[in-house]
Parts: C-alpha cells; structure tokens; sequence
C-alpha cells in the first residue's frame, strides 16, 4: 500500500526529476565526447555543442587508425585482458574454493593474512624490486602477474562458496567424488553467478590498466590503449608533470576531435561488455556474497 | 597407573597430535588449491613488505639488500626536515576531508533517493547510467575532463564565453585543481557506491514503513527514522574503510592530473614516492617516505576500528 497524500506525490515528483538529472549529467560527458568524434574539426569549432553532429564524419578515426599505434594498442590490452582474466580467475577461485572448506587447518592464519595486505603493503618501490628481480621488468607478464590476485575479489568469491549448501559437497562425497572433482563438477557449475561478476570486474581492471604499464614497461610497442590515451590527449597537451615514456611521435598536440576519438576507442569494450555486467548486478547475485 | 592405561594414554596423545597431521594430509588436495594463491601473496604482497628494509639503508641496486649499508632513521628524518612533507601532509589531509565531506555522504544520499523510486524500470534505467563512469579507467575521465576544461575548445570554456565570461585555464590552475578532483572522483564512483547501502536498504522489512506511515510520518521523516538507521552499520564499516584509504587516496587518478603548475596543491605521499624513488633513483628514501604512510595508514584503521566496536558497530576485523 501506498502513501498517495500530496506531500508524499510532491516527494515522489522532485525525486524522480533529481534522479533522472543525475543520470544526464553522469553520461552528458560521454555523449559529448562520441558524438565530437564523428564530426570534422570546422563543425566542432563553429558548434561547440555537439550533441548530435550534423556534419558526421569519419576524419578523427581514419587518422588514428592510420598508423599502427593504436591498433597496436587495442591487442596489447585485449591479449591482457583475456589472459589476465583467466589467470587471475584461475588463481582466484582456487584459493578461494580453498578457504571456503571450513574444516581447513590455518583458514583463519591464511585468510587474516589477506585481508592485512588490504590494510598494509610494501609500497611502489620494494613492490617494484620484487618485480624486477623476478625478470619482470619491460614483459607483458608484468601486466598480468603482480596484479593476479585481488584480495577483495577474493573474499567475496570465498564468502559465495561458503554459502553454498553443505549439503552438496556431503553428497557428493559420498558418491566417492574427491576434492578435485567436488570443485570442478559441482561447485564452480554453481557459481558461474559469481565467476562471471568476478570475471568481469578483472576483466575492467585489466583492460584499464595504465599505472602498472607506466611503472614496469619500457618499451613504447608494448603500451596498453589506456598508455597511449594518456599520450595523446595528456600528455600531448603539454600539461602534464611526469613525461615518463613519451613518445616523440606525438608531439604536435592531436585536434580535439582526434582526442575525443582514442577516448572512444578506449572505452568501448568495456561498454559493450557492461550489458551483461548489469544484468548480475539487478539480480544482486553479488550482494549476498558481499554480506558474508 | 597400569600397564595398559599408560599404553592407551600414549596411543591418545600420539593420535591426538598426528590427528593435525592425519587432517592436513587428508585435506591436501585443499592445501594444493590454495598453494598458487598463497604463493602469489607471499612473493608479491609479503616480499615487498620484507623489502621495506631498505628505508632503513642506503640501497644501492648494484649491492642489493644485504651488501648495501645501515643509515637508521636518517631519511625519516631527512623526510621531516623537507619543507615539501608539510606541504604534502597538508594536500593530503585536505584532500581527504573534502573526499569524506564531499563524496561519502553522495552515494547514501543518491542511494536513499533511488530506494524511494517505486517504478522498477526508471529505477534501473537511473542505476544502468550512473554506474558507468566506475568502469572508465582514470585516463579515460581525465582524458574527458581534459577535453571539456581545456582552454582551446573545450566546451566549458566556450560556454563561459557565450555567458559572457572569461575562460579558465581550469587545468593549470591551483584553485580549480581540489573542486576539479573532488567531482571526478563523484562523477566516477558515486553510483557504484550506491549498490551496497541499496542491497542493505533491501533488507528492511516493509511493515516498519507501515507503521511509520500509520503513526502520520512523512516521507522524510520515514527515511530518517527508518531507512538510515537500518544502514548505519553499512555505512560505519564504509567510513573505517575509507579512513584506512586515507593516505592511499587517488595516486592514479592524481597522478594523471599532476603538473609544475599545480603541484603545490597537488602533491600527495604517493607521487612524491613516485617522482623521488622511480624517477629520481633515491629508493631508499622513498621508501622511508612509502613507509610512513603506510605506517600512518594502519595505525588510523586501527583507531577507526576500535572507535567503531566502541560505538557498538563491528569492526573489519
């Protein structure tokens, strides 16, 4: 049953008009920035507005793609992205499986000591002699392997498992299935919910990865699309303080529209992705593990 | 004691002690699971932490750890005596209070406002755009912020003009850089934060609203005696959370923002570790300085956690 008085419906009226502002404004930017990129330099200088370009034009993207950088780019962060994905889901769910079983000797030794690293760390420097005294330093891996683990994603894919009805496992004992097949046949089947959220969320942090690039990479073939976004609109734009890793091929500051492109480019695998990451975030499939 | 009875009492003890290792060994697929994982936090987590030693020396790469000579509390003290730490701690600190002032009551506030929204499909319509920006990587809203702000074309200054203004140079300037930062960090992570006080308010029970209503409360009056307190445990683990990201705030997203003009409001604990250690080779010393803030950091979490078991809530740990 519903309050129908007039204070209640003027609440409801503001509300509703707030809520859908917030939305605008959140995307506005993001319109802005595709539509600038399907119109010509002249249109974008005469109507600063573009909204809906009236002059569309595909100038911005045949100049960036027509060297190889970009589409270099694109396969350094897809290739990471997928395999970084799988590994860390790999790594992840095993570990998480692991210390889901309560009857585990040091789950509790070995779970503080996760959530400690959330709270403490060793920092950039000794992190990065870490990674270089592992042969690390200038190689892919070093996109995907200090990174693998998260321990937040961990905790949560861990409190999910623990969730699951003990029930399962008994039976499934009984029938003579070990601990291996216990995880592979019955338990990762029912949680494909939380592996593919978890999935998702390693696949967004992978594919925008810049810090790590900067930090560990030297050579300017191996940079993700994110490196190179920050090439050309930052750093191009000669504002920025730490010109690390500048390519001198990019000196002579990009017109506006070939910016907005490289954003777009930048972003769109993700918004091609995030149909499906909606879709689990409604059904809260996430939320009762968070509450664990 | 008989015979058999000091027999039997040794078999207990030695079963007893063997029964850890008769579960360890029974359970050792379970070890094998967790083994890669264990690893990975031990030489990527665990390693570094080891490697915080060298704060304490005079590193050199070429000496390594062990060859590299003892210099104490010497670049603590150099941090202290630096002129740049005051200016750091102050940016920091700032920063910080406008996160918690500014960005942490946003997200309640929207959530309470999208909770209150009976129409499910305008409510997820509103849900599906603003949780958007949270998966742009910081280069990616920069990059637009760029864009908008930037003095040649970009569409805020070109709106000033048209109202009859002066543009401004929002991105070398020191006043603009803490306002710039604050609604970026909004744009980008106000709606996701919306999702864990929206699955709280979830867990109310309608009939409390029922009550209310019948006793004459109004909507607001509904949400403040209602709605808010069901989440105040959300929200005090939240706030413990962000307290012990204090010192952690933002390196990503400020390094990208950095420039010499405005590096006096700018500069935090992490970039200077960046500039110092990466850049200009002094390891040691910005570790000493890494240190610190991490240091610092777990001490407040700490604080935060005790004050918060203190107020009857639970703590993180």
């Amino acid at each position: 049953m519903h309050d129908k008085s007039l204070g209640s419906r003027v609440f409801d009226a503001v509300n509703y008009t707030l809520l859908a502002l917030v939305a605008l404004i959140t995307i506005l930017p993001f319109i802005h920035v595709v539509a600038g990129s399907f119109t010509t330099v002249q249109e974008l200088a005469e109507k600063q507005f573009v909204l809906i370009p009236t002059v569309w034009s595909l100038d911005a993207y045949r100049y960036v793609f027509s060297t190889n950088t970009l589409i270099r780019g694109l396969g350094v962060s897809i290739g990471v992205t997928v395999i970084g994905t799988l590994i860390s889901m790999f790594l992840t769910s095993l570990m998480a499986y692991g210390l889901s079983r309560r009857d585990l000797d040091g789950r509790r030794i070995i779970m503080f000591a996760v959530v400690f690293t959330m709270l403490f760390n060793g920092g950039m420097i000794p992190t990065f002699l870490v990674v270089k005294s592992m042969g690390l330093i200038d190689t892919y891996a070093s996109l995907i392997i200090p990174t693998a683990i998260n321990a937040f994603n961990l905790i949560i894919m861990r409190n999910f498992f623990q969730n699951l009805p003990d029930g399962i496992e008994e039976s499934a004992k009984i029938d003579g299935c070990g601990d291996w097949g216990i995880l592979f046949k019955i338990v990762i089947p029912l949680s494909m919910p939380a592996i593919a959220t978890i999935s998702l969320f390693y696949a967004v942090t992978y594919w925008n990865t810049y810090m790590t690039a900067i930090l560990y990479l030297n050579d300017s073939v191996k940079w993700p699309v994110q490196v190179i976004l920050r090439q050309i609109v930052i750093l191009a734009s000669g504002l920025s303080a730490d010109t690390s890793g500048m390519d001198d091929s990019f000196v002579t500051p990009p017109e506006q529209t070939v910016k907005m492109a490289v954003i777009v480019v930048a972003t769109l695998p993700i918004l091609l992705v995030y149909p499906f990451l909606q879709k689990h975030f409604a059904k809260g499939a996430l939320l009762g593990s968070i509450k664990g | 004691m008989s015979d058999t009875a000091v027999k039997n009492t040794t078999i207990a003890r030695r079963t007893g002690e063997s029964g850890l290792l008769k579960r360890i060994i029974k359970n050792r697929a379970i070890y094998l699971m967790i083994l890669p994982g264990l690893l990975f936090f031990i030489i990527f987590k665990y390693a570094p932490m080891y490697g915080l030693i060298i704060a304490f020396q005079d590193y050199k790469p070429y000496l390594g750890i062990s060859g590299s000579p003892w210099v104490g509390l010497a670049h603590f003290e150099r941090l202290f005596a630096e002129p740049m730490f005051f200016t750091i701690l102050r940016n920091t600190l700032l920063l910080f209070l406008m996160n918690l002032c500014f960005y942490f009551p946003v997200p309640i506030i929207l959530a309470v406002m999208l909770n209150e929204v009976r129409r499910e499909a305008f409510k997820r319509f509103v849900q599906t755009l603003i949780y958007v920006p949270h998966f742009m990587s910081w280069v990616i809203i920069v990059s637009i912020t760029f864009v908008m702000l930037s003095m040649d074309r970009g569409i805020i200054n070109e709106l000033l003009v048209m109202m009859g203004f002066e543009k401004i140079n929002f991105l070398l300037s020191n006043e603009w850089f803490r306002p710039m930062y604050i609604l970026q960090v909004i744009w980008r992570e106000a709606g996701w934060g919306t999702i864990i006080y929206l699955a709280a308010m979830a867990a109310i029970d309608p009939q409390l609203y029922e009550a209310a209503r019948m006793d004459g409360a109004g909507r607001f009056r509904q949400i403040w005696h209602i709605t808010l307190p069901s989440i105040r445990s959300v929200i005090v683990v939240l706030l413990l959370l962000k307290i012990g990201d204090v010192l952690e705030l933002g390196f990503e997203h400020i390094y990208l923002l950095l420039n010499s003009m405005n590096r006096e409001v700018a500069e935090i604990f992490d970039t200077y570790v960046y500039t110092a250690g990466l850049k200009q080779g002094q390891y040691s010393f910005s570790t000493a300085v890494g240190f610190f803030k991490s240091v610092v950091g777990l001490i407040l979490v700490m604080i935060a956690n005790w004050l918060a078991k203190k107020a009857g809530e639970e703590g993180i740990y």
